[in-house]
């Protein structure tokens, strides 16, 4: 047995004579690091599992035509949605606005793909059915309101094509839209119905995008959109990105500080415990020093068994702190978690840290033991 | 040469004088018992000389060097290097087996060398009881290997407090016996005891009375034992 093998088999048999009291301070130690780990892959995975959350607000891009044009070219439009990596895009939708009239009064008509719609407006409250056949129309709650009109009623739909020709059209309302903005007070209609009833293909006004990503991502996105498809102006809808990168911030600000309390709640728990530990010893290290330790040797030993616990006790923390993050995403989000690995060394070496950091009090009492107290027989 | 000088040692505890103006020589592989009735300083001094505890006032020679002017870590080296402690309660680390026990001495001087620490404990008989931990060896058998502990570094010196006070007939005889072959060895021994016995078989006594050298005994061939006891005895009528 070497010198070291003989240090490390000291610092094992001292651990194990003391099982209850180094359970306890391991315990604490597990616990620490369960929360620690737990709260930063929570705090890690949560702008994307929020993200897909946040994704019930609705667009948080929108594409129009770049310059002065004033309709967007569908096929520009989907080269740009191409840009946005698949599994962040929720959906995006195009619409394009009319203006018709219904028994002589005058509306804006939207034309949308209405599967789209589902998705990148998901907060629509619709009544009735979503469209299903050509001649299918949705209709905002005011304008239903005002007209008296309801689910399954037929219209007439008059207007003045592209090239000036008026039309008429019959068609079927299948459902109210209720949103509490402006679409309560459109009609929508699916958009290759509004290009035969009004002309021009392949345009739109705008392309709704949504994104599950931080505002930062988006920007990205927006400027690869820029530099790839100059006759798409991509812009982000701030509202939307800036509430969310707040409440993100604050998730994450709670997370921190409630890792910081329970750090510093370990730490205190593993120093009275090595405090205790160094006070039942004090007989022992009186007698190594008596023997002629060092003071350094003495506190090579009170570490060395800090970071053995602080080891061990981040290593169960760690496997902990997986399973409870799980549980958490699970049971918050209905999605499990996706861990970033580099967490694991990074719990353990900050359960070392801590542990030895609670360690620097107790040491310091016992190098100051006088080995004069062996003799004495205190 | 003296191993030892203590030149007018006094030591105060608050109102306590523990010693007072002690001298005393000790010469290489000279054997001294130091005895005295409980509190006169035995211990005090055992402290003073094995380098874990400073004198109030006087002056330490241990192997030429003057004590007082050393930092706490060459007190600890003297300690490593040159001396050997055993107690009367063995003071053994209960976590370690018996040879752990004596490599924890290598360790800390420079080396653990297994080999040699068993052949320590063969030397005082325990090489059968390497792998126990101390609650499971006798009184005597502790005592043994808080022998072979403090032998482990071939020490000048041997301080031992009281080391057969917490044994049998039996066992004192073999402590006895390895402080003897010690002595053979040249070893110097220094040995606080209340027991006459252990004292006839140093070269010389001191007494120690309320801190103060009472009395000095030198061993003569043959009436060693009978002049120690006498000598104690006058000391305690003197007392009385
Ligand atoms: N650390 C201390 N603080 C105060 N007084 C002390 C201390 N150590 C020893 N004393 C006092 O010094 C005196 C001598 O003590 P010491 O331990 O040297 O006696 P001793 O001869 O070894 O006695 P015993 O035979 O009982 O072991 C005693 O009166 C004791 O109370
Ligand atoms: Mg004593």
């Amino acid at each position: 047995m070497n010198k070291r093998a003989f240090f490390i088999k000291m610092l094992a048999s001292s651990l194990a004579r003391r099982k209850s009291r180094m359970f306890s301070a391991l315990c604490a130690i597990a616990i620490g690091g369960t929360v620690l780990l737990g709260m930063m892959s929570i705090s890690y995975d949560i702008p994307r599992q929020m993200g897909r959350e946040f994704r019930s607000y609705g667009a948080n891009m929108v594409l129009v035509a770049s310059g002065d044009k004033a309709l967007l070219d569908i096929e520009d439009a989907d080269r740009a949605v191409a840009l946005i990596p698949p599994d962040a895009l929720v959906g995006a939708t195009p619409y394009r606005y009319e203006m018709v009239r219904v028994n002589m009064q005058g509306y804006t008509v939207a034309g949308t793909v209405f599967e789209g719609a589902k998705k990148t407006r998901p907060y629509w409250n619709v009544t009735g059915e979503w469209p299903q056949k050509d001649d299918d129309i949705l209709i905002g709650s005011d304008i239903a309101e005002f007209t008296g009109l309801a689910p399954g009623d037929a219209i007439a739909i008059t207007g003045r094509g592209t090239g000036g020709a008026r039309f008429s059209r019959d068609m079927t309302v299948s459902g109210t839209v209720r949103s509490g903005g402006v679409e309560d007070e459109f009609i929508f209609m699916s958009l290759p119905v509004m290009e035969g009833m009004f002309g021009g293909t392949g345009g739109a006004e705008a392309v709704e995008v949504s994104i599950a990503g931080t505002e930062a991502e988006l920007d990205a996105i927006a400027s690869l959109i820029r530099q790839n498809v100059p006759e798409v102006s991509a812009s982000l809808v701030r509202r939307v990105t800036q509430s969310e990168a707040a409440v993100l911030s604050k998730l994450q600000a709670l997370v921190i500080l409630v890792s910081l309390i329970v750090l510093v709640l370990t730490m205190i728990c593993v120093a009275t415990t090595m405090m205790t530990v160094v006070m039942e010893r004090r007989r022992e290290i009186g007698l190594k020093k008596a023997i002629g330790a060092e003071n350094r040797s003495i506190a090579a030993e009170f570490l060395g068994e800090g970071v053995l616990l602080g080891g061990a006790g981040g290593i169960l923390g760690a496997a902990f702190g997986f399973v409870f993050a799980h549980a958490v995403c699970v049971s918050v989000f209905g999605r499990g978690i996706i861990i970033d690995w580099r967490l694991l060394p990074l719990t353990v070496l900050v359960s070392i840290a801590v542990t030895v950091s609670a360690c620097l009090w107790p040491v310091r009492r016992a190098v100051e033991v006088e080995p004069a107290l062996v003799l004495r027989g205190e | 040469m003296n191993i030892l000088e203590l030149k007018d040692i006094s030591m105060i505890y608050g109102q306590v004088r523990a010693l007072s103006n002690v001298c005393l020589s000790v010469g290489q592989g000279e054997w001294l018992a130091i005895m005295g009735p409980s509190g006169s300083g035995k211990t005090t001094m055992m402290n003073i000389i094995g380098c874990m505890d400073k004198p109030s006032s006087g002056s330490v020679l241990l192997d030429g060097e003057e004590l007082s002017k050393l930092t706490p870590s060459e007190l600890t080296a003297i300690r490593r290097d040159k001396i050997g402690l055993i107690f009367q309660q063995f003071h053994l680390i209960t976590y370690l087996t018996a040879l752990e026990n004596v490599m924890v001495a290598q360790y800390y001087h420079s080396m653990t060398d297994e080999k040699e620490a068993l052949l320590a404990l063969e030397r005082v008989g325990l090489a059968d009881r390497a792998k126990h931990l101390p609650s499971q060896l006798s009184g005597g058998e502790q005592q043994r290997v808080c022998i072979a502990r403090a032998l482990i570094n071939y020490p000048r010196l041997i301080l031992a407090d009281e080391p057969t006070g917490n044994l049998d007939e039996t066992n004192e005889r073999i402590v006895l016996n390895i402080l003897r072959g010690l002595h053979d060895a040249g070893t110097t021994i220094i040995v606080v005891t209340h027991d006459p016995e252990v004292a006839f078989e140093a070269d010389r006594t001191v007494y120690l009375e309320h801190g103060r050298v009472a009395d000095v005994v030198k061993k003569i061939e043959g009436t060693a034992a009978a002049c120690a006891s006498e000598a104690q005895d006058l000391v305690y009528a003197a007392k009385a």
